[in-house]
């Protein structure tokens, strides 16, 4: 029991106000931190890579001081980590767990495959629609192609 | 009531039209509701429904065919026809948005037919114009109008869409007229017999979309007098050497792919032949003199239905079109 809570204390070190996302695929972790713009932020900020994970065997971590975000910017963590959790603490307690789940449409997140579609000539939002049932897959709002969610570029 | 556009402001303009961009969005009613006001104008072409109207052709790409049948439609509808036919010549090749000239023309214009390389380009411009758009094709994607003067030309020969036996051949890749077919004769119960080299097959996502609307469909590589023999409609598209990767095989099937006149000795009696247009050599000209040939009918349907749709999108009903006739 003691050495399960020192593990405990040495994966998710305590914060007291902000946003702690949690089982990131390690593949998609600096992905994560590019969504988030994290190197420009003067906030405090813990990075943890290649933790134990008992679901995933390995998994990343993020944790963010004085910081929330906005849907928009967990659409875009949606994308590329839709089984990630995100919590938020305030005052060393989680008073929030939000569900990151990918929308069934979304705008301006990521770039159309196609090189001929219109979003890549002209200075307009991208649009997409989840397609699929197991939802991998996204459909360009403006010239109909299919792709693949792992495919697509981030804006 | 129709009036002078100009004076209604932009944002009211947008909620009054209605654009057509894709096949896909039209119901089976409103399909056949198309067809009918489209055999009003075979009955009358010169019906001045459109008077006082500007229609804008704005085509960013060449294509005579399609625009020739356009301005003709917009013509006989008593409209007057603004636009350009070689985008060199216009502020796009300065560099100027899409969005920009298509606000720009929207001050004069009451319909825009655009015809645009990029895939998406009607779609956003349906977005933004406070006019109809009419998609006279966007790249690779989509050509609307073109489907629905097939789908007239197989009602026409025809007398019905539905349970009829639709043999597609030639490049079922890449052809897009073919794609759009399929989509709209969803609601008929067809069935498609596709007939293509292997390298120019029906995609996958074709395939999957005639499984999942229950579309018949048997695939084949044969083109004979017999393979075709039960053909209601025989729908025939340009192999083109530039589609190949394996020039080896383009050698090998160009000649396979070519119909003549003595392979209609089986044919069903009320089979007609169609093509998109234009024809390199995949129908030899000893075809277009016998009783199936019937692409240069189907191109001259692409007025009446092109009469149709301009008359559509800006409100004009089928009625308003009988009150005239």
């Amino acid at each position: 029991m003691t050495s399960k809570i020192k593990n405990k204390e040495l994966q998710v070190a305590a914060l007291q106000d902000g946003t702690v996302i949690d089982h990131i695929p390690v593949d998609k972790l600096f992905a994560v931190v590019t969504i988030l713009n994290l190197p420009l932020m003067p906030n405090k900020i813990t990075i943890g890579f290649n933790l134990q994970s008992k679901k995933y065997g390995k998994k990343g971590i993020i944790k963010i001081s004085d910081c929330f975000f906005d849907d928009a910017v967990i659409n875009k963590i949606a994308l590329v980590a839709p089984a990630c959790k995100l919590s938020i603490i305030k005052d060393y307690e989680v008073v929030e767990k939000r569900i990151v789940k990918l929308p069934n449409e979304f705008t301006g997140v990521c770039k159309c495959i196609n090189p001929k579609c219109i979003t890549n000539a002209e200075p307009m939002n991208t649009r997409f629609h989840v397609i699929g049932e197991d939802r991998k897959m996204l459909r360009c709002h403006y010239c109909e192609q299919e792709m693949n969610r792992d495919e697509v570029k981030l804006l | 009531m129709r009036g002078d556009f100009t004076t209604i402001p932009f944002k009211l303009r947008k909620t009054m039209t209605k654009s057509l961009v894709n096949i896909a969005e039209l119901s089976k009613e409103k399909i056949q509701y198309l067809l009918d006001m489209a055999q009003l104008f075979e009955k009358d072409p010169n019906l001045p429904m459109l008077k006082n109207q500007v229609v804008a052709t704005l085509f960013f790409e060449p294509s005579t065919r399609t625009r020739l049948s356009f301005e003709t439609a917009a013509n006989r509808l008593g409209a007057r026809v603004i636009g350009f036919s070689d985008p060199k010549a216009t502020s796009s090749s300065k560099g100027e948005s899409l969005k920009d000239t298509i606000m720009m023309v929207s001050n004069y214009a009451d319909i825009i037919v655009m015809r645009h390389y990029l895939e998406g380009a009607a779609r956003y411009a349906a977005e933004i114009a406070p006019i109809p758009i009419v998609n006279a094709g966007d790249g690779a994607n989509q050509h609307p109008t073109q489907t629905m003067l097939d789908l007239y030309t197989i009602y026409q020969t025809q007398g019905r869409l539905n349970d009829l036996d639709i043999y597609l051949v030639g490049d079922l890749k890449y052809g897009r007229t073919v794609h759009s077919l399929i989509m709209a004769m969803r609601f008929f119960n067809p069935t498609f017999h596709f007939i293509s080299p292997e390298e120019l097959k029906m995609p996958q996502p074709y395939i999957d979309f005639c499984d999942e609307n229950h579309i018949n469909y048997v695939i084949d590589d044969e083109f004979t007098a017999q393979s075709i023999s039960h053909a209601d409609i025989l729908y025939m598209t340009r192999v083109q050497r530039e589609r190949f990767t394996d020039l080896v095989e383009y050698e090998r099937v160009k000649n396979s792919f070519i119909l003549h006149a003595d392979m209609l000795t089986h044919c069903k009696d009320n089979m007609k032949i169609l093509h998109p247009l234009p024809r390199v050599n995949e129908i030899a000209t000893d075809v277009d003199d016998t009783k199936y040939a019937y692409y240069f009918e189907q191109a001259k349907n692409g007025l009446f239905m092109r009469q149709a749709i301009l008359c559509d999108v800006v409100g004009i009903t089928a009625e308003d079109v009988k009150s005239k006739m």
